[in-house]
């Protein structure tokens, strides 16, 4: 019981927050908690499949076959097949997160799985359509093809950034959070 | 749309590792659990934040901050509006062509989209207990000052029509 409580205990501060503020603002209180109950909302639709999928990948696939097509020296192979998966997924950044933590279980580049949060933040395929509609074809080509280069620089100059120990620190942590 | 193929291969995945091994499958799905339970506080504060800001920062309060400004300082304004919030596409792009249309420059809905998407500061929570303080700081503020070239570019692509 304390440990639940401990470990959410930003979550009730947060929440004890909201609470006040709605007894001084009443409308902006219920409006923040009637969006909260719409996001509670989607992350229970989508976040569901995302953790299932991991799990399953965390089991069935090989850390050797990771290694090969990700993996150090997976070339630019690793590289499309990060931005093809990050771009292929659906749900909120939030999301990518925990599937970054398996990929980084087995053995996937540090450069790639930033590449893979990179995209599934992104050039997600669906959001593109729904940006080309609202923005227009030609906004959203012009920003997909700037932030392509753009991500690959940021991965590589943040994995640059930091040292092979702090890496390896990442990874470690890694695998305490899949068990 | 996406959510229904999502769920569809999610499905077929796992009726396909129950044809093969059930007991690894019990394993996966256990696995799948304890790493959502993990993460969950992290999670229900992010969404208790974005509620909020969402309820402060609606359209019209955003379309005040950016629309009037130009120039770099409304760039500005826009990355730092786009980096804090974590809207939804359904919702972020309908209000960014909004705010194009209330007079906001390509220059700044480019920053705004560009940080929107790159930029988490409300998912950071989530974001450190993978990553690290470090990285995860490092890996915002590469995005957030790369979304400036974004608007610039766009602003010069798009917006010279």
């Amino acid at each position: 019981m304390m440990v639940l409580l401990k470990r959410y205990r930003v979550f009730l501060a947060t929440f004890g927050l909201v609470l006040i503020m709605t007894l001084i603002n009443r409308p902006l209180g219920l409006e923040a908690l009637s969006i909260t109950g719409f996001s509670l909302k989607e992350m229970l639709l989508v976040i569901p499949p995302v953790f299932i999928l991991l799990g399953l990948l965390d089991v069935w696939v090989p850390r050797d076959t990771m290694i090969k097509y990700m993996g150090e020296g997976s070339g630019l192979k690793g590289i499309l097949l990060a931005f093809f998966i990050g771009s292929a997924a659906a749900g909120p950044l939030y999301g990518a997160f925990p599937v970054a933590g398996v990929f980084m279980k087995k053995g996937v580049k540090f450069s790639n799985i930033l590449i893979f949060i990179g995209a599934w933040s992104t050039t997600k395929i669906p959001m593109l359509l729904f940006e080309s509609t609202a923005l227009g074809v030609k906004f959203a080509m012009t920003r997909l093809l700037i932030d392509i280069p753009g991500i690959i620089l940021i991965a590589y100059a943040s994995s640059k950034a930091l040292a092979p120990k702090e890496i390896r620190q990442i990874y470690e942590n890694a695998e305490t959070m899949i068990q | 749309m996406s959510t229904y193929i999502l769920y569809g291969v999610t499905l077929l995945l796992l009726a396909l590792s129950f044809k093969n091994d059930k007991k690894k499958t019990k394993m996966s799905l256990k696995k799948a659990w304890k790493a959502f339970e993990n993460i969950l506080p992290e999670f229900l504060v992010i969404i208790l934040l974005v509620g909020t800001l969402l309820a402060i920062l609606n359209p019209e309060a955003i379309s005040k901050i950016i629309g009037g400004d130009s120039g770099w300082f409304g760039v500005l304004l826009a990355a730092l509006v786009g980096s804090i919030t974590l809207i939804p596409g359904f919702v972020a792009f309908p209000t960014a062509a909004m705010l194009l249309q209330n007079g906001a420059g390509y220059m700044q809905i480019g920053a705004f989209v560009s940080t929107l998407m790159m930029v988490g500061v409300v998912t950071m929570p989530v974001e450190i207990r993978y990553f690290g303080r470090k990285l995860t700081f490092l890996r915002n503020g590469l995005a957030f000052l790369f979304s400036f070239v974004v608007a610039y570019v766009i602003g010069k692509a798009v917006g010279a029509l």
